[in-house]
């Protein structure tokens, strides 16, 4: 015999199936994107062709990125040698332009998703909870942030790399933490309007612990400025990675890096230019995708910039 | 508005110590002092008796507090020691590369400046039109391009159009000498770097004039100007930008204050011995004491920088003093 629960339970799943049948598939939702914000779409498809040349730069990439050979210094784009074509020339060690190219992919990825995600996920935590607590906990939080604000982002990280050393890891370090007050600031602004909705002090009579409260219902609301930054961050990131490789500073050789490739190709520029063009093209390109995509996903977010737009 | 400037500038206080803070003992985080990692090399051998005299000379052998409160005293009076390196007071080397980096930096802001009103004020009046995608798809590239790349293009371009039109190949003199002792020569060594950064940074500024000119052109008194009869060109030129460029005006001076960290990189494309150079020069030698001065001063640049943008904005618009 059925029962009545069973029958609502029944009810609520052809509810939902209906619900799900009702939502545009993922193929329509990515047409409409495109319609929406070409530009923004142009920057996705960017963005996927860096992660794709990234990931699967071993398969991509016609020579072993750190493999030197003397016989083909600084070779011009497009010279021949019995292991295959230097479609984009050779640096002064012999090694591949575009091999490193695409292996400097995975640096820059790597380096710019890292210090994103840790960076705003920081300052996510420590901006909704210094507007959660308000009171004396945020005067004195926003203070500290101010500081962290006074230097410019790449003093700040060129401090830290000095004190740490040039390592991979350090620069990320170098480069995370000053992002941390950026994110914070902005998600705080974000979080003290919502501090001020009733279901807030529901929660709170409900007797939920202060975590849970900022955690469930507090954080789920302050996406779309934290998604924002966190495209914003990327690109910055692979700016800032770049720059201080090309002071001697970031990543050391033979690490493939596009700012370290810049740094080298500085002697060359009057013989060779082309070990000057391509890397450069490379950061541009990537950040400018970032940008574009960045760009698109906070008109798409922010309902008050859409009619700025 | 008194009480206002006040305020602002007691805030300025605790930022200014809380960097110095921050600076100060960041310095010290790593194990050994500056005198045994200078004496000891990569091989970390030192000589004990040495590395006291340094740490005497250095006053690194006094405790910590004593040596901060000299830091946090010599901040305010202009004394940061000596460099570590050449033994030289450090307000004596930073005084020599200061004003070629403030020059690059008033020029690039007078390039941004050039570039970003006109170019946002056209984005905005014909907004969604073919002017509006080029503008705003080259002021998203413009932040995107490394500076000092558009640095090493420059320089790239210089030497080929140079040598198409002349048949040699020039680039622009190594050597800095001040404005007023030859003024040609300074421009043409200087104008490179202005324009690399220039660009980048009015990238921001076209962002923000088009977005600000596109609020100020749908309000009532534009359309009462435009109910009037008047020109096209006397509305945009006498009543909308006007008020537009309120934010542009802030931007801009945060933009400056950055500039004076942001040319570190595009110096180095140059070969151009200003504050940026100095600071690389000074962070993997290791020179502490210089280090840290010339952090100080770029936030001092940048605290500064900020007071005076605010206080620009509030007594352009007094609802803010009033917040």
């Amino acid at each position: 015999m059925v029962t009545v629960s069973e029958n609502l339970a029944d009810a609520k799943n052809a509810e939902l199936q209906d619900d799900l049948r009702d939502r545009p598939g993922l193929w329509k939702q990515i047409t409409s994107f495109a319609r929406k914000q070409p530009l923004g779409f142009a920057g996705l498809i960017v963005v996927l062709v860096f992660i794709c040349l990234a990931v699967f730069a071993p398969w991509l990439s016609p020579f072993d990125p750190e493999a030197s050979s003397y016989e083909h210094m600084l070779a011009p784009p497009g010279t021949t040698s019995d292991a295959g074509t230097f479609y984009l020339g050779t640096d002064d060690f012999g090694r591949d332009v575009l091999t490193r190219i695409i292996y400097g992919a995975r640096t820059a990825l790597f380096v710019g998703f890292t210090c994103a995600i840790v960076g705003a996920t920081v300052g996510l935590v420590l901006g909704v909870g210094s507007a959660f607590f308000g009171g004396k906990i945020d005067l004195i939080f926003q203070r500290i942030m101010d500081i962290f604000m006074a230097f410019p982002l790449i003093i700040m990280a060129l401090s830290i790399v000095a004190i740490f050393g040039s390592s991979i890891q350090n620069v990320i370090i170098a480069i995370t933490i000053p992002f941390i007050p950026r994110c914070a600031r902005v998600v705080r602004s974000s979080a003290l309007a919502i501090r001020e909705i009733p279901y807030i002090d529901a929660a709170r009579a409900n007797g939920f612990s202060n975590s849970r409260i900022i955690m469930r219902h507090m954080v789920p609301n302050v996406m779309a400025p934290f998604l924002i930054m966190l495209t914003a961050f990327v690109g910055q990131a692979i700016l800032l990675e770049a720059s201080l490789s090309f002071l001697g500073l970031g990543v050391q050789e033979p690490v493939p890096a596009w700012g370290l490739m810049l740094k080298n190709a500085q002697e060359y520029i009057r013989s060779e230019p082309w070990i000057a063009i391509w890397p450069g093209i490379a950061i541009t390109l990537g950040v400018f995708g970032f940008n574009l995509f960045g760009d698109a996903l906070r008109d798409a977010l922010d309902p008050r910039l859409r009619s700025n737009q | 508005m008194l009480q206002y400037v006040l305020k602002r500038l007691l805030l300025m206080i605790p930022t200014i110590l809380g960097a110095a803070f921050i600076i100060f003992f960041i310095l010290r985080v790593v194990p050994g002092d500056v005198c045994e990692l200078k004496l000891g090399g990569d091989g970390g051998h030192y000589d004990p008796v040495q590395v006291e005299i340094c740490q005497k000379n250095l006053g690194i052998d006094r405790p910590v507090y004593e040596q901060f409160g000299k830091f946090v005293v010599g901040i305010f009076t202009f004394d940061y020691g000596n460099s570590m390196d050449t033994g030289k007071p450090v307000t004596h080397e930073i005084g020599l590369r200061f004003q070629l980096s403030l020059q690059i930096a008033i020029m690039a802001t007078l390039v941004t400046i050039i570039i970003a009103i006109p170019l946002g004020t056209i984005s905005a009046v014909y907004q969604n039109s073919w002017i509006d995608y080029i503008v705003r798809t080259v002021s998203i590239a413009g932040i995107a391009l490394p500076s000092f790349w558009l640095g090493i293009l420059l320089l790239l371009f210089l030497l080929n159009f140079s040598d198409w039109m002349w048949g040699i190949r020039w680039s622009p003199p190594l050597i800095y000498k001040p404005i007023w002792e030859d003024p040609y020569h300074n421009v043409s060594q200087l104008i490179w770097p202005a324009v690399a950064t220039g660009y980048r940074y009015s990238a921001v500024a076209t962002r923000m004039t088009r977005s600000s000119m596109l609020e100020v052109l749908r309000e009532d008194y534009v359309r009462t100007a435009r109910a009037k009869g008047l020109l096209e060109k006397l509305i945009i030129n006498r009543h909308a930008l006007k008020n537009a460029l309120l934010p542009v005006v802030t931007v801009i001076g945060i933009e400056f204050a950055f500039l004076m960290g942001g040319l570190v990189v595009t110096e180095q494309v140059f070969n151009l011995n200003g504050l940026g150079q100095l600071l690389v020069h000074s962070v993997t030698g290791k020179d502490y004491t210089m280090t840290q001065a010339i952090v100080m001063i770029i936030v001092l640049v940048f605290v500064f920088t900020n007071f005076m943008v605010d206080i620009l904005y509030a007594w352009l618009d007094p609802r803010i003093r009033y917040s």
